[in-house]
């Protein structure tokens, strides 16, 4: 029966999707997906911590990495666990923030109150501490009987230790060990036509984390709880005074180091013999020009998405200013860069970030750079490879017949076995040969000139910039970022059901000529973003009852 | 013996006499003069140490069907340790029909019993977790998990897809985790429990029951993840009460020398080995002073990425671009690699034995489960990969022995570690790597 009964509903949905589909101009009819249950991102948990409590507080701990999944971390933050070990970090890390908050400098700007007595428990001051902070750690206001937990924490720890501050150290340590703050954890309500959506705060949560990285802010708070969120106007404003904040660089930054897997920065090694002039100034600022590229490009100046693989605007500091061969008025900051016509730098494919990032420690790959573009940049996952792989043939020292990667790889795909995927890899990474293994240009490799012919999917060009005009045509570019960004603000990817939806939303973004601003603007005063399917409860747990309204009133 | 011992554990398979009957377990295998000069029992410990890319065929250990080890040129660091140590050949995983995922299926397979549909599936829980769950729970530390690549993603212990256990890379973070704050010396005469503890205690009590009303709006696979974290918390919670109460004596506990500060983290084989070396030195006597009994040590990666440094190759793209030798008849640069995995294990068994403990050594009172990923380095095949259960768990496990499996599932030798520690198991493993055998030549 209740079988039956969904399929009749997906099946009429899908009726009235296609109807309003076919008048072009309505956003299909969608049920959504489960809410998502997320544990904070190392970068999400940073940006609240420094949101909250101001940037002077040392967040000093280790994070437990996140699986990617279907070519996200964010998605990975939605089957991830906190183990034992993950639990002692944070709770270690909560300890050393709250003392922080609390120290003889801090608590001077972090409290509103002073207490009656700093060697004493003052409920009254910890209580205003507390409601003010938890909001923002929560993401929505306490309920009564955790504004309470809290504050009584805070009070026996005060007894305990003799001192006001170290227990509301405590309480403030409690909140943020508390799975309500290290998950973010989305509630359904009623919508109409008996569909579901996200409530005000989960919606304000997932606009603030998709838009900024962060926990909402007062005012989106204070949306949510005024419902604003329910009416396209109050989204429409939200999300305009959203996009105006310079957290909206931070914000499309972290979604791009997501997609462009550059959280693997953070282990990239070169080898200092081969490779003496990738210091770590260089890596870092690597990672740092390619985000300000994009964020400039798409949020500033707005260009199409799809000149990230064509535009020779970029930054350059002054560590990369060798590297690129520029000079840098300024060492200790950021220009803004235009690289001449007929450079071979156009691109964000081109930038050292993606060569170095897609290399071996000690020479380039072609094939891991291909793969990358096919995987990151296109969405085409490449199947994995064969135990057996005899690469003999790919040896620089000793192969004096073939000497540089085309050749070595032409050898290798002799093998039928490896030609299969290798043909959808090595002629993208090969036009990116004439960069080495720590991005920096050559010509030449073994005594023979570099060549950097190559097709991708039908177009055919002669170097890095022409593959970057062939990924500005290729319409699975557009398509992924689309797919991409709607996976990253839902956490989950697109399901099924939804593939009028995504249908919908690539068209729009190519009618908006692929701005990404447009983009997100489609997404998030859709329906369909914030539409969920209420899980199935466990009775044994449900029939505590939702946080009713009493509770929420403080 | 073998068969009473046996008989003990599936008696105590069904119903509560399990949680009962592995103490006495404990004290009956005890009973061979080991014991502390406090009279408790010295506790038995397990953990797993890994290296990518097994041997190179032909010469690890001679596959000679004889009962002592003949160690070839790979393995010829090991020759000092050839009685604390079995090594197990000719063991083989079946696939039923999946593919095998390279540098993944192996070491899956071999730690989980399982083979993996695809890369990165892993329903079932490796070795050391089950381990963990019987034997884990009064230490400080449910376990100790390290890596000596300096990237905390490697790391094979988990229990299940969603779920891994991130590893310590930096031996000046591992050392403050284990004798920083927090650690209590068992040697200490005077013993006041600090009153921060106790309301760190009393914080974790309020917040795990205030959070139980989180479950009510989730569906049943969040449910599970938030099993898991009140799994944590009241581990965590078992932490501290073990703090607030003064430890028992441990004559071999001593504070290790804090590691120096000019730290270098990474894939560059000198700064692996060193790193190495130096969480192994934390880690011995961590064990030694009952922070934890359980702990995993990765050396290498699957994939092993360790290189020299100049060298633009690693120790995985040479197994596939290294040219076999013409003279040797094997790829020499890969060869040698394999050695430095072994000397790095040499190293890593010394250092148990030269923890005195008892009437004899902290490796008597372990057992180590070593493996690699692959029989063979260069086609990186899933059968005969190499494994070594090295020390003699408390007396439980003989030594020196070579073991072949004439194609058996790899899956006996688990089931034989996890016999050996006390976990109440007759059958590990899926499909074909199903097995009740466990491999009775060893056990004492």
């Amino acid at each position: 029966m209740i079988q039956l009964t969904t399929i009749l509903r997906t099946t009429l949905l899908a009726a009235i999707a296609l109807t309003l589909s076919a008048c072009g101009e309505s956003e299909p009819l969608t049920e959504g997906s489960e809410p998502q249950l997320r544990r904070l991102t190392e970068q999400q948990y940073r940006n609240t911590i420094r949101d909250v409590f101001g940037g002077n507080i040392i967040v000093a701990g280790r994070f437990d990495p996140l699986e990617r999944i279907d070519g996200l971390l964010a998605l990975g933050a939605s089957s991830a666990t906190i183990t034992p070990a993950a639990l002692e970090r944070y709770e270690s890390l909560a300890r050393s923030i709250a003392l922080q908050v609390v120290d003889e400098n801090n608590r001077k700007v972090l409290l509103s109150c002073t207490p009656t007595s700093a060697g004493a428990r003052d409920d009254s001051c910890a209580e205003t501490f507390i409601s003010s902070v938890g909001r923002f750690l929560f993401r929505r206001p306490l309920t009564n009987a955790e504004q309470a937990l809290y504050t009584t924490i805070s009070g026996s720890g005060a007894e305990a230790l003799g001192d006001f501050y170290q227990g509301l150290a405590y309480g403030l340590t409690g909140m943020m060990v508390s799975p309500k703050f290290l998950y973010v954890n989305e509630i359904a309500e009623p919508d109409q036509d008996g569909l579901h959506r996200l409530d005000g705060y989960s919606k304000a949560t997932r606009l603030s984390f998709l838009l900024w990285n962060t926990t909402p802010d007062a005012v989106l708070l204070d949306a949510a709880e005024a419902g604003d969120l329910d009416t396209e106007d109050g989204l429409e404003e939200q999300f305009n005074r959203m996009m105006a904040s310079s957290r909206a660089d931070h914000g499309l930054a972290s979604f791009f180091e997501d997609m462009l897997e550059f959280e693997r920065f953070d282990i990239l090694e070169k080898d200092p013999v081969i490779y003496p002039a990738f210091i770590l100034d260089v890596t870092e600022d690597a990672k740092e020009q390619t985000l300000r590229t994009l964020t400039h490009l798409l949020l500033e100046e707005e260009v199409d998405y799809r000149d990230i693989f064509t535009s020779r605007k970029t930054f350059i500091s002054g560590s990369l200013g060798p590297v690129y061969r520029v000079p840098v008025d300024n060492p200790e900051g950021w220009m803004p860069y235009e690289f001449p016509e007929g450079s071979p730098w156009a691109g964000i494919h081109t930038h050292l970030s993606f060569q170095a990032l897609f290399s071996h420690p000690g020479k380039s790959s072609p094939t891991l750079r291909g793969q990358a573009v096919r995987e990151h940049l296109l969405c085409q996952k490449i199947p994995e490879p064969p135990g057996d792989v005899d690469f003999s043939d790919f040896n620089n020292d000793t192969n004096a017949v073939n000497r540089t990667a085309r050749q070595r790889l032409v050898a290798h795909n002799e093998e039928a076995s490896c030609a299969g995927c290798h043909k959808l890899m090595d002629p993208i990474g090969l036009a990116m040969e004439t960069f080495d293994g720590a991005g920096q240009l050559r010509t030449m490799e073994n005594g023979v000139v570099i060549d950097t012919s190559g097709e991708l999917d039908g177009i055919s060009y002669s170097d890095a910039v022409g593959l970057g005009e062939a990924l500005h045509q290729n319409p699975s570019a557009p398509a992924c970022v689309t797919h991409r960004l709607y996976a990253y603000g839902t956490g989950r990817s697109p399901v099924p059901a939804e593939r009028q939806w995504m249908a919908y939303l690539e068209e729009k973004f190519a009618e908006t000529g692929y701005k990404v601003s447009d983009l997100l603007q489609e997404m998030v005063l859709s329906d369909a973003f914030y539409r969920v399917i209420p899980p199935a409860l466990d009775t044994n747990t449900a029939d505590a009852g939702s946080v009713s309204a009493e509770e929420t009133q403080l | 013996m073998t068969l009473s011992r046996r008989s003990f554990l599936r008696g105590t398979v069904s119903g509560s006499a399990v949680a009962v009957g592995l103490p006495f377990l404990d004290c009956f295998l005890n009973a061979n003069g080991t014991a502390l000069a406090s009279g408790a029992p010295i506790p038995v410990r397990f953990g797993s140490w890994f290296w990518g890319l097994g041997h190179t065929p032909g010469r690890g250990i001679a596959m000679d069907g004889k009962s002592e080890i003949t160690f070839l040129e790979e393995t010829q660091p090991l020759v000092p340790h050839a009685k604390d140590l079995n090594y197990f050949n000719a063991f083989n995983t079946p696939l039923d029909g999946r593919p095998s995922a390279v540098h993944f299926t192996g070491w899956v397979a071999a730690k989980t019993g399982n083979v993996p549909r695809t890369f990165g599936d892993t329903p079932e829980p490796t070795l050391d977790v089950i381990i963990a769950d019987q034997i884990g729970s009064d230490t400080r530390f449910r376990s100790l998990d390290l890596s000596s690549t300096g990237s905390a993603r490697d790391s094979y212990t988990f229990r299940n897809s969603t779920s891994r256990n991130a590893a310590d890379v930096s031996p000046l973070a591992f050392y403050q985790r284990v004798f920083g704050p927090g650690f209590v010396d068992p040697n200490q005469t005077d013993f006041t429990p600090a009153p921060s503890v106790m309301v760190r205690s009393s914080v974790l009590s309020a917040v795990h029951e205030e959070s139980k009303d989180f479950l009510r709006t989730l569906g049943a696979s969040d449910r599970a993840r938030m099993d898991e974290y009140f799994t944590s918390i009241r581990q965590l919670e078992h932490q501290l009460a073990l703090q607030m109460e003064k430890p028992d004596i441990s004559e071999a506990c001593g504070i290790p020398t804090p590691p120096p500060e000019d730290e270098a983290l990474g894939i560059e084989i000198d700064v692996a080995q060193r790193n190495h070396k130096l969480l192994t030195d934390i880690l011995v006597m961590a064990l030694a002073c009952n922070q934890t009994r359980v702990f995993n040590m990765l050396y290498s990666q699957a994939l092993s990425l360790l290189r020299r440094r100049g060298e633009s190759f690693t120790h995985h793209t040479l197994t596939h671009e290294e040219p076999i030798d013409a003279s040797l008849g094997y790829q020499r640069e890969v060869a040698e690699l394999h050695v430095t995995s072994m000397r790095a294990l040499a190293t890593f068994i010394q250092a148990f034995k030269d923890i005195r403990e008892g009437d004899g050594t902290l490796l008597d009172n372990t057992l180590i489960f070593a493996n690699s990923d692959t029989g063979n380095s260069r086609v990186h095949s899933v059968d005969n990969i190499p494994i070594m259960m090295i020390g003699n768990a408390g007396g439980r496990l003989k030594t020196g022995m070579h073991i072949t499996g004439n194609g058996d599932p790899i899956t006996r030798i688990g089931l034989t570690a996890l016999q050996v520690m006390g976990i109440p198991i007759e059958r590990w493993g899926t499909r074909s790597l199903e097995t009740t055998k466990s491999i009775s030549e060893v056990l004492v």
